[in-house]
Order: structure tokens, then C-alpha cells, then sequence
């Protein structure tokens, strides 16, 4: 190799020589910033560990925790200066400034009645540390929830801050940030994604020549490998005798397998059903029956009063628990290849995980749009409970974040360890059969989108969510990090890196459109509470656009109406299809010349035998 | 990098380690060859001695270094994977090779090895997919026509000290 380009170098005339050298030293510039910018890197060092013993699949859940990190960090940095900095300075009157509360405009006064109590007078300490957890008392009115920041206007030293739109706007750009971080991410595993699942025949080869994990230089990483290979070899050929057996199969027997799958997939949505309906049912007794001080007088035990404040957290946290065991059961008897099997049972899970948290929130707003009375209908939402529901949506997210943060730890906690206490010390064959707890990263991974879900939804109902979710992250990845190393051993069936990157992606940006929808919602359809929050004055939150279009140049505003009339939108759409259309054909050009191409090499390889064969023959003669 | 190579030299000879020559025993005692299943052919193929000893100068240690970092071409990286694979040094990727290859990802021990027919079906879908002229064998050309289309070859095949 060397050899070569030393021949090359000898053939270059003076002047290339010199543009070579020059772009290789400019090479080895960049590159030193490059090492230089990846010191700088979170947790460089201990990613490379986990890689070097554990095996890429492993590595590429901890790589996506950390984007994870990163991601929350911006959306909180975002918030912190558009939202929170603003309010903030104007409200202790920092340089100078002021803010204006609007009295509210021809809207009813009994809605505008809001009394949080912050806790007056003598109160008993554990009522702090029972606020802290529920997100009521004291911490209602600090910051973290919508309903601190009522402010319609902030005077900044002269400058007009407009506080609601700049809510507003802050919410759409933290939407919009990760939706484009996570596409730009995912196209990368896209590209790679899409040449496998091309050449769905190569994926023997890819397994036995790329098989082995240079990276490796622990003995006891090296023999996992070798067993997860050979695992994995024997799978894929035990799968190819599968499809045979199946491709066999009698019309008789097709007929019995599909009416069963059809039966199990009946007790599935029942099954689904019914985690829904207890959801639904958890949150309207927790809201009908939590003794919140603005509300009832009566102050139950604290103790009792937290679980019914948790409740719909323990009831999701259950369903989440019982729900995969339930699948990954049912789905042995549907009798499918083993690659389907995991891809079938995972899809279930993220929909049962995800749609939970949707089921939540449609109970909490039948809650608090229940309208029963003229006055409530003037209000559009119950105001006599939920004067401010806003910050109660926020309160919930806030509990469901806590609530998560410490299932994981206590999870590690009080399954991980003792297990491995267990297994090392006692030595019963059933407790060695059954071993220590596998690492499963489709699990952990479910469980962290989850997380982000939530705290995609909760920001705009309480803007220091994002900060907790950081901090939350970091933690768990330490803790993560730990189990993994002490208690955990890795997963039996080996995750391909290029794949899983691609399939966490995928399922974050589910869970980001899943986001979209409840804050879509509340935006644009329920009416914001007259009591509270920037959006006061405004029917519906969404309503801030078309004031600040009105303000605008007649001219501006004319161009704007019509980017949103049907005039401009349908001949956009037609246009967005052609292209799509026209992509679509390319791509399908250019998968049928490289059948083409492999076809002239096979043609180009027979060629070659028949002429030397013809050469032969010559000399024969 | 010449820190590690001079570690490996025993201390006498430390000085002049540019030209010295260090044996393969020593060679394999570096961490992120020792877990390697491929060692030996490592070592055969990057070493450049004449005697055939698989003793390794500071330019093989470096050569190989090279050739698993992470600026090394597909190309070089896919040269120097067929010469390791190759196992009986012929040019070609026969059916032998291809054999002694899956029994070394596997691992050594008798229970870790697939069985007969495995092999043999495993061996034929190898051949099936990359044999693109039917000679039963596989050439540089082949190897690396499937190497280019493989997603985790580049991620897999690095060593970085």
C-alpha cells in the first residue's frame, strides 16, 4: 500500500505535489480540532468503556441517552431566556423594568377568581415535602408552573417585551428544534437502514465478515461475542428453515393459524382496553378526591393524600409493567418467524406506553372542560375547580416525571442488587437458572422516550420541566452505568448498531408527533384560563397570532392571509406530490440499474471462464 | 503509539526500538489483540520480517495501526480483511477458509462450533450471496464488492489504541 503511493507521488509534477502537501497538512489541522472538539464531549471516556466491553449495541442506548441530555439542555436554555429570564427580571424590577397585568377585558368575573395559597402562616414541614412531590402549595406559584407567569407585557428599560407571543413562539421553536435535530440525526441510520433492508440477501456475509467487534479487548467481552455470533448464526439459519417450513404449509393449517392470531390480537386490544378504561378511571377519582387546599377544607393524612395524588402515575407505571410481560406471552402462540415476533411485540409496547400517556391527558381535559352550569359555559372550562388548569395539566406531567425518576432508581435499587446478592451468594440451581437481570435496551430505551414524551408536553404547561428532565437524564445515566457494570450481564441476542440507532429515532419522533396532538389541542381548542397565564385576555391560547398579524403592515398582512388561504395551499400541495412522485420513480430507476449492473458482472465473470477455457483448448491443440 | 511499541520491547533494546524487531509473543500482548480471534493472521499479515518469525518493526506496528484506524479508506480496510481472512494465503476465499472463519467467530471449544449441516448451509447462502462468477471461491474483487454494501464493516473493523 505504501508502495503505491509512493509510485503515485514520483508521477506528480512540482505543483500538485505542493497542492497535496498543502491539503494534507490542512487535513491534519482539522483533524487535531476535531480530537480537540471530541474531549469536549460528555462522557467521551465512559461511552468508549461501555463500547470496548458491552459491544456497540449497548453503547449506541448510552450515546442516545446523552443526545437525549444535550436536547433537553437547549430546549431548557431556550425556554430559561425567551420565558423565564423576562418574567423574571421584570417581576423583582431588575434594570429598570416593569410589567403590566392588563385587567382583563368583557370576560366574566367570577372566571378571573384565583387564590393559590402559598402556604401562609404556621404550616407543618412535612406539608413542604408534600408540595414538593405534588407540585401544589408553594410550588404553584413559584416559576415552574404556567400560572406564574401572568404577565400580558414586560417593560425592559424602555423595551417592550411581548411576554404571551414570546410564550408562544418559544413553545413552536423547542417543537420545531427537536423535530429537525432528531430528522437530521436519523437520516444518517436512514441512508444505512435502507442499503440493508435493500439487499435483504447480503445479511449472511454482512454477519460473518463484519461480524467480529475489533473494539473488544476484554476476555470475558470477547466471549460473549463469540457466543452471541454463534447464536446469532444458528438463529438466522434456524429462521431460513422456518420460512421453508412455512412456504410448506397445508390450507388447512393456514386457515387455524389465522383464525388464532385473530383471536389473540382480539385479547390484545382487550387487554389494551382495559389499561385504558383503568387509567381513565384512576385520574377522575385522583382529581374528584384530592384534597387540594384551594379546594376542600378537609386535610386528609398526607401519606394517603400523595398516593391519591399519584395515583394515575402508579396506575400508567403498572400497565407499562404488565402490559409487554402480557405480549411477549400472547405472542408465542401466534406462531411467527422470531425477527417479527420482537418487531411485533416491541410495536405494542411503544403504543401501549405512549397511549397511555394520551389516555391521561383526555381524561384530565374531560375533567376540566365538564361543563354543567351557564357561568362555567361563559368561562368554557370548569372554573369553580380548575380556575387555573393550566398549571393542574403541569402539576400532572411534573408528578408523572418525579414518579418515573424514582421507579427507575428504585428498580435498580430494589431488583437490580439483591438480585445479584442473590445469585452470588446463593447457590439453588433454580436461582442460578434464573440469573441476573438481562440488560434489555429496547426496555430502557422505551422507558427514556417515554420520559421525553412527557417533558415534551409538559414544557409549555410548566417551563422548568426541561431543566428537571436534564438533570433527571444525567442521573440516570450514571446509575445506568453502574447497574450495567455490577448487576447486569448483556442481552442473549445480540442488536445490531446501525439498525437500533435508526429504530430509537424513529420511535423519539413517534413520540414527538404523539406530543404534537394534546399541545395542538390545548393551544388552539380549549379556551385559556381567564385567571391566570399570558394568555388571559385571548379566547384561546392560539389567539395571540392573529392580534400581533393585525398590528402588522396592511401590506404584510396581506401576504400573510394569503399564504393561508386555500388558494395558495392547494396548488402547494399538488406541487409537494409531484416531487414526491418524481422521487419515488428515481429511486425506482436506480434500484433497476443496479440489477442491471449485477447482472453485466455475472455476465462480465462468465465471459472470463469461457475465454480461458478457449485458451486452454488453443494450447491443447 | 511509539510509547506502546517501545513497552513491548524488552528494556535493553528500548533505545533503538525504531529498527528493532519485536516477536510475535510480544505482540499478542497487547490488550487489543489479545481478546482478538484473529491475531495470528494480524500478525502474519502486517509483519514484514523474511524469516517468517511474524516479528513485527515499528513501521508494521504502525502499517496495522493505520489500516484499523478510523481515517483509513474502505478500500485499504477491505484490502488488508481479505488477507486476514484468507487463512491458507492463496488469494482466494475457498471453501476451507470460509470454514476455519465462522469456527474462529464462534470460538474455540467443542460446543461453540456449529454443526456439519449448519455449516455447510451457512457456507452455501455465504457463497450464494457473494459469489458473483459461481467458482465456489471468493475473490478481492467480490470481497469487496460485498464489504461496501455491508452497513457495519466500517464500525467494526477499527482499533483504536
Amino acid at each position: 500500500f505504501r508502495d503505491c503511493q509512493q509510485a503515485d507521488i514520483r508521477y506528480l509534477s512540482g505543483w500538485k505535489q505542493w497542492k497535496r502537501t498543502s491539503s494534507k497538512s490542512l487535513k491534519k489541522v482539522l483533524n487535531e480540532v476535531k480530537e480537540l472538539s471530541s474531549y469536549l464531549k460528555l462522557w467521551r471516556h465512559d461511552i468508549h468503556s461501555i463500547e470496548g466491553k458491552f459491544g456497540t449495541g449497548i453503547q449506541s442506548y448510552f450515546s442516545f441517552l446523552r443526545f437525549l441530555v444535550l436536547l433537553n439542555f437547549i430546549i431548557f436554555i431556550l425556554m430559561f431566556s425567551f420565558v423565564i429570564l423576562p418574567s423574571v427580571i421584570s417581576k423583582y424590577g431588575v434594570f429598570n423594568s416593569s410589567f403590566a397585568k392588563i385587567p382583563p377585558k368583557n370576560i366574566e368575573p367570577h372566571c378571573t377568581v384565583y387564590k393559590p395559597s402559598g402556604n401562609k402562616g404556621l404550616v407543618y414541614f412535612y406539608t413542604y415535602l408534600e408540595d414538593l412531590f405534588s407540585g401544589t402549595g408553594f410550588l404553584e406559584v413559584t416559576s415552574l408552573f404556567y400560572g406564574y407567569y401572568t404577565i400580558d407585557a414586560a417593560w425592559i428599560s424602555m423595551l417592550r417585551y411581548n411576554l404571551p407571543l414570546a410564550y408562544l413562539l418559544a413553545t413552536f421553536a423547542y417543537l420545531a428544534l427537536s423535530l429537525i435535530w432528531i430528522l437530521k440525526r436519523s437520516v444518517e441510520g436512514f441512508r444505512q437502514n435502507l442499503v440493508h433492508a435493500e439487499d435483504q440477501f447480503q445479511s449472511y456475509c454482512n454477519k460473518v465478515f463484519a461480524g467480529w467487534d475489533f473494539c473488544i479487548t476484554d476476555p470475558n467481552a470477547a466471549r460473549l461475542k463469540h457466543r452471541s455470533l454463534q447464536y446469532e448464526l444458528q438463529t438466522d439459519l434456524e429462521e431460513e428453515r422456518l420460512k421453508q417450513k412455512i412456504a410448506d404449509r397445508t390450507m388447512k393449517e393456514k386457515l387455524r393459524i389465522y383464525s388464532l392470531r385473530i383471536f389473540i390480537n382480539i385479547i390484545v386490544i382487550a387487554v389494551l382496553s382495559g389499561c385504558f378504561y383503568s387509567i381513565y378511571r384512576a385520574t377522575v377519582f385522583s382529581q374528584e378526591n384530592s384534597s387540594v387546599s384551594i379546594r376542600h377544607d378537609i386535610r386528609r393524612g398526607s401519606v394517603a393524600n400523595l398516593l391519591v395524588q399519584y395515583l394515575p402515575s402508579i396506575v400508567i407505571t403498572l400497565a407499562n409493567f404488565i402490559a409487554p410481560q402480557i405480549f411477549s406471552f400472547l405472542i408465542r402462540f401466534e406462531d411467527y418467524s422470531p425477527a417479527f415476533e420482537i418487531r411485533l411485540t416491541l410495536m405494542r409496547c411503544i403504543f401501549v406506553r405512549l397511549a397511555n400517556i394520551g389516555v391521561l391527558l383526555f381524561s384530565l381535559w374531560s375533567q376540566i372542560s365538564y361543563c354543567a352550569t351557564d357561568e362555567c359555559k361563559a368561562c368554557g372550562y370548569n372554573y369553580e375547580l380548575y380556575p387555573c388548569w393550566e398549571s393542574e395539566v403541569g402539576q400532572e406531567m411534573y408528578k408523572l416525571m418525579i414518579f418515573d425518576f424514582m421507579i427507575i432508581v428504585a428498580a435498580v435499587l430494589f431488583m437490580g442488587f439483591p438480585r445479584k446478592l442473590l445469585v452470588t451468594h446463593c447457590s439453588w440451581k433454580l436461582v442460578q437458572w434464573w440469573g441476573v437481570q438481562e440488560f434489555g435496551i429496547s426496555d430502557n430505551v422505551l422507558e427514556i422516550i417515554y420520559g421525553q414524551t412527557i417533558c415534551w408536553i409538559g414544557t409549555f404547561f410548566s417551563p422548568l420541566l426541561p431543566a428537571i428532565a436534564t438533570i433527571k437524564y444525567f442521573i440516570i445515566f450514571y446509575i445506568k452505568k453502574i447497574s450495567l457494570i455490577h448487576t447486569c450481564k448483556p442481552a442473549a441476542r445480540p442488536v445490531r448498531a446501525s439498525s437500533s440507532n435508526f429504530f430509537f429515532l424513529v420511535v423519539l419522533l413517534i413520540g414527538l408527533f404523539l406530543a404534537f396532538i394534546p399541545l395542538g389541542i390545548s393551544i388552539a381548542h380549549i379556551p385559556s384560563s381567564k385567571a391566570c397565564g399570558p394568555f388571559r385576555n385571548f379566547n384561546t391560547s392560539w389567539a395571540v397570532v392573529p392580534d400581533t398579524i393585525r398590528e402588522f403592515p396592511t401590506g404584510l398582512q396581506q401576504v400573510l392571509y394569503g399564504i393561508a388561504s386555500e388558494a395558495f395551499a392547494v396548488p402547494f400541495f399538488m406541487v409537494i406530490c409531484l416531487i414526491m412522485f418524481y422521487f419515488i420513480a428515481l429511486a425506482g430507476a436506480h434500484k433497476r440499474v443496479v440489477e442491471q449492473l449485477r447482472e453485466q458482472l455475472v455476465l462480465e465473470g462468465r465471459d472470463k471462464l469461457f475465454l480461458i477455457r478457449k485458451i486452454a483448448e488453443a494450447q491443447r491443440h | 503509539a511509539y510509547k506502546r511499541f517501545s513497552e513491548l520491547l524488552p528494556k535493553e533494546e528500548r533505545e533503538n526500538a525504531c529498527s528493532a524487531r519485536v516477536p510475535k509473543s510480544q505482540i499478542l500482548t497487547l490488550p487489543e489483540l489479545r481478546a482478538n480471534p484473529f491475531q495470528h493472521r494480524i500478525c502474519r499479515v502486517f509483519s514484514t520480517s523474511d524469516d517468517g518469525d511474524d516479528s513485527m518493526s515499528f513501521e508494521d506496528f504502525l502499517d496495522m495501526l493505520s489500516a484499523f484506524s478510523d481515517s483509513a479508506t474502505p478500500d485499504i480496510k477491505s484490502h488488508y480483511a481479505f488477507r486476514i481472512f484468507d487463512f491458507d494465503d492463496d488469494g482466494v476465499l475457498d471453501r476451507k477458509d470460509l470454514e476455519k472463519l465462522v469456527n474462529c467467530l464462534t470460538g474455540h471449544g467443542e460446543e461453540s462450533r456449529l454443526s456439519n449441516a449448519e455449516m455447510e448451509q451457512l457456507i452455501r447462502n455465504i457463497l450464494e450471496e457473494s459469489d458473483i462468477d459461481k467458482d465456489g471461491t471468493i475473490n478481492l474483487s467480490e470481497f469487496q464488492h460485498v464489504i461496501s454494501r455491508s452497513p457495519d464493516f466500517t464500525s467494526s473493523f477499527k482499533i483504536v489504541l
